[in-house]
């Protein structure tokens, strides 16, 4: 499947993708989009990439292994829950808005924030995974766990 | 055991440091003594879980401080014991942290205000002791004898919770002073029963009662300073500190009577005739203290109410009872262990005439058995008397007064021989080795036994400081009881002496008695231990029956039955529920979704019978694809848009997978009872999941949520989106539990694909090296 047109098109829609991901995080709370719709597509990026190039690739692009990214996702999630506990002594995951510039940004959008890394941390995981080829083992006919 | 590495080694600051805390803890507690002995009680509670009531509360009264007095006053002599005989051992600190978790955890069971408190020490000490038992966790004795606590006390514990939730709710409060300003009323609720036996299996099965004792001799693979507290003083105690806490509220009846006599018992005559058969120290000394568990059951389970209608001194029999035994039988057990320091050795057949050879520590050991045996004027002498006082006058006492007798008299033959061949009889080989133990060895029985005879002496006192006051929290007091050393010639005394001639006789006649005993013993078919062993095989064998069954390892079995038990469920629901509504015909709808309609059902049809896979999975994608626009049509775009990206991911995942896939087998589809199976199943999974929509929309929508969030969207949560604004405020915890459940995925994942073949080479590592060890030679050639 590497074929020249594929391979450059798939260049060029990675960076569109990924913008539109961000996109669609960042305009989530008003409109159509979110934490988890932007984690899909920019899973999705991930994901053309890896059809035209090696996983080890990939993984060199992310610079992290995707597994981190999801736990830095489900740190940040946690942390934006905390904030409000601790600001305001009021239960966990209770918002908290400040206005910056004139635009009111808020916990949840770290929340988002979190929901989307976990999401492109956890797919990209999933296909990394299994398009890395099985390290090849001396027995690896035996069941594991049947002695 | 390697004798210079021990002595050379150091002992950590850390351990004498130990030391310190429960002996600040001892000079604590005996600061409430005065108070305590005039009739007060003192209590503390911070806030816990106040929406259920639950209060981390204590109190200290005479009950609870008698044995906090135990805990912490024995400990600081086995924590001093502990530091010297574990020097050189390894993981002291743990050992020490342990010991240490376990003296507060203990503590906490007897000061708790609040069941659930009581409760979870209760638990901590169960989980301490099984750290502690495991101690020499390479041993598999150990761990099953760790495992066995574990499993016996925690079962019981369990049980107990129950019984305390009921207790908690027939009462209206969790506060156990309060609980016990009310006395009789339980009993008369209809859950008395319940609570009654569900607390009685936790008490029976923490103070080794017939027939859960067997997990307490087992026990002695500890070290000996674990042995010596757990199963002395404290652990095995915490039953008989429940019963005697429980006994104003729950006692008084005729079952609890039956049951604690009966049971209390029989667990002393069994476990007394028991330990004459034993030969390691440590077994002989746990059977009797499973024989002193027992008669402290039983007292407590002895009405107050005497023959004449007066009040009898059980209650304070049973307390004085707790005392002796703590002292007596941790300074055994302590003195046991500064034997096999010195001797390497427990078995009483190769020990013999040590009192030449270690003189401290055989003081402790006789002050410790004169104790044992109940002579004057220890105060082993007046809990005896008190024994049998109180059982001469109580109704149907015959029971009681047999079992004492028989038991006291079986445990004086135990002192004798301990008294007697082990450290006055011929001198062995072993016990020639024998150089005098460290002090902190000695220290310990000498202090308890000398502690024995003092108490003895200073009875009035030592009653009116700690046993009547703990007596008094237990049940009704006579009158007018004097501990006293000489109550003139009564029936109690002509019974005492008539223990020790039986205990002279049998003592005589030991060998042959063992003997017949020992035969008898064989011929019982199934004993506690046996009946756990095959507790334990069958739980394990059902589990990986079941396992067998359920984890078939075929993927399309494991699909099967999902989907099977989904129609299943579906189905029944839909007829229990009388909710089948049949549509119309042909139901109104426009042409664009006819046309969706059509494309679903076209690709659907395609993946089945295609016989290319890419086709198969490209035709899901369809499927999922014209679901979306069904979403789009009706107004919910961010769903749409979800389930789009999820298809067209799902087609992108299973691609990869398929490239590294071996070819269909075409086998499978030849197999036509299989096909019709699994049409069937298809068919019924797709059958009620239609009807249960048609169901729901049958219904009027609900629309109280919806206008909630609209209504509350943009002041509440600053968004406009509502479906974003519920996942990421409103409900975030949800979401919250989604994410942690993808980022669990993803860990799974990477585990079962990636590391499976690091796994596999460190299993065939392990087991290269599992052979090459024995035989080097052949071991490499081999692999």
């Amino acid at each position: 499947m590497n074929t020249l047109i594929l391979i450059e098109t798939a260049r060029l829609l990675f960076a569109l993708i990924l913008l539109f991901s961000l996109f669609a995080l960042l305009r989530g709370h008003h409109q159509v989009g979110g934490g988890f719709v932007g984690g899909l597509i920019a899973s999705m990026a991930a994901s053309l990439y890896v059809f035209v190039a090696d996983a080890a690739d990939v993984r060199r692009l992310l610079r992290a292994d995707p597994l981190r990214i999801a736990a830095a996702g489900l740190s940040l999630a946690i942390l934006s829950g905390l904030v409000g506990m601790y600001l305001k002594g009021s239960s966990f995951l209770t918002s908290v808005w400040v206005e910056v510039l004139g635009v009111k940004v808020g916990t949840p959008l770290l929340f988002d924030c979190g929901v989307y890394l976990v999401v492109v941390g956890a797919v990209l995981t999933f296909v990394l995974e299994a398009k890395e080829p099985v390290v090849p083992s001396s027995d690896d006919s035996r069941p594991i766990g049947r002695e | 055991m390697a004798e210079s590495a021990t002595r050379s080694a150091q002992v950590p600051l850390y351990s004498w440091a130990a030391v310190g805390l429960p002996l600040g803890l001892f000079a604590w507690l005996c600061s409430f003594v005065p108070a305590v002995s005039a009739g007060e009680s003192r209590h503390w509670a911070v806030q816990w879980l106040p929406q259920h009531d639950i209060a981390l509360s204590f109190f200290v009264d005479g009950l609870s401080l008698l044995f906090a007095l135990l805990i912490t006053g024995i400990g600081t002599l086995i924590f001093l014991y502990a530091a010297e005989y574990m020097r050189g051992a390894p993981q002291i600190g743990r050992f020490t942290a342990f010991l240490t978790a376990f003296m507060l955890s203990m503590l906490g069971i007897v000061l708790s205000d609040d069941l659930i408190t009581l409760f979870i020490a209760w638990e901590v000490t169960g989980v301490t002791s099984f750290l502690l038992i495991g101690y020499r966790h390479e041993e598999a004795t150990s761990r099953r004898s760790a495992w066995q606590a574990l499993m016996v006390t925690g079962a019981g514990g369990l049980a107990m919770l129950a019984g305390f939730v009921l207790l908690g709710e027939a009462a209206g409060t969790y506060s156990l002073r309060e609980i016990l300003a009310q006395p009789g009323e339980l009993s008369a609720d209809h859950r008395y029963h319940w609570i009654l036996a569900l607390v009685l299996a936790g008490a029976f099965t923490k103070s080794a009662q017939f027939p859960f004792h067997f997990w307490l001799p087992n026990a002695m693979a500890a070290p000996t300073p674990v042995s010596a507290y757990l199963h002395s003083a404290t652990m095995v105690k915490a039953g008989v500190f429940l019963l005697a806490r429980m006994a104003p509220v729950l006692g008084g009846t005729n079952e609890w009577t039956t049951t604690l006599v009966t049971v209390g018992a029989v667990t002393m005559v069994y476990s007394s005739i028991v330990a004459l058969t034993r030969t390691d120290l440590k077994q002989v000394l746990a059977y009797t203290t499973v024989m002193a568990l027992g008669a402290c059951v039983l007292f407590l389970g002895v009405p107050a109410q005497t023959i004449e209608g007066g009040v009898s001194a059980a209650a304070v029999a049973a307390m004085c009872f707790v005392l002796v035994h703590a002292l007596y039988k941790a300074a055994l057990f302590m003195a046991a262990g500064a034997i096999e320091h010195s001797t390497g050795t427990r078995d009483l057949r190769l020990l013999g005439g040590l009192g030449t050879r270690m003189r401290w520590t055989s003081v402790g050991i006789l002050l410790a058995c004169v104790s044992m045996v109940g002579l004057p004027p220890t105060i082993g002498f007046i809990g005896k008397e008190a024994l049998y006082g109180s059982a001469l006058v109580a109704p149907s006492g015959t029971v009681a007064l047999v079992a004492v007798l028989l038991a006291s008299a079986l445990i004086g033959t135990v002192a004798l021989v301990l008294a007697g061949p082990l450290l006055w009889g011929r001198l062995t080989h072993a016990a020639a080795r024998a150089e005098p133990a460290p002090w902190q060895l000695w220290c310990g029985p000498a202090i308890l036994g000398a502690a024995g005879i003092v108490a003895g002496l200073l009875a009035g006192p030592t009653f009116g400081a700690f046993v009547l006051p703990a007596a008094a929290n237990v049940g009704e007091l006579p009158e007018h009881f004097i501990p006293s050393l000489w109550h003139g010639f009564g029936p109690e005394l002509l019974l005492s002496v008539a223990t020790w001639g039986l205990a002279a006789l049998v003592f005589w006649k030991r060998r042959a008695v063992a003997g017949v005993v020992s035969s008898t013993l064989s011929g019982i078919p199934v004993t506690g231990d046996s009946a756990y062993d095959k507790a334990m095989h069958g739980i394990a064998a059902s589990a990986s029956g079941l396992t067998a069954v359920l984890q078939s390892g075929v993927h399309r079995r494991y699909v099967g039955t999902v989907f099977a038990s989904l129609a299943l469920v579906l189905a029944t629901t839909l007829v229990v529920r009388d909710a089948v509504h049949l549509p119309q015909l042909l139901p109104e709808a426009s042409f664009f979704e006819w046309m969706l309609g059509a494309l679903i059902a076209a690709s659907a049809l395609t993946v089945i019978f295609t016989r290319s896979r890419l086709l198969a999975i490209g035709s899901i994608g369809v499927v999922g694809t014209a679901a979306s626009l069904i979403f789009l049509l009706f107004g919910a775009p961010d769903v749409a848009m979800a389930q789009l990206m999820v298809e067209t991911l799902v087609v992108v995942i299973v691609a990869i997978v398929l490239l590294r896939l071996p070819s269909f087998h075409y086998e499978i589809r030849q197999d036509r009872p299989r096909q019709f199976r699994d049409a069937a199943v298809a068919i019924a999974v797709g059958a009620a999941t239609t009807l249960v929509l048609l169901a729901v929309i049958s219904e009027p929508p609900q629309r109280f949520l919806t206008d909630y969030f609209e209504r509350t969207a943009v002041p509440g949560a600053h968004g406009r989106n509502i479906v974003n604004v519920i996942l990421v405020d409103f409900r975030a915890l949800d979401t919250m539990g989604e994410i942690t459940v993808l980022f669990l995925a993803g860990s799974a994942v990477c585990a079962l694909i990636q590391r499976r073949s690091r796994y596999r080479r460190f299993l065939s590592v392990v087991a290269a090296n599992d052979t090459a060890a024995p035989e080097t030679d052949s071991g490499s050639s081999q692999r």
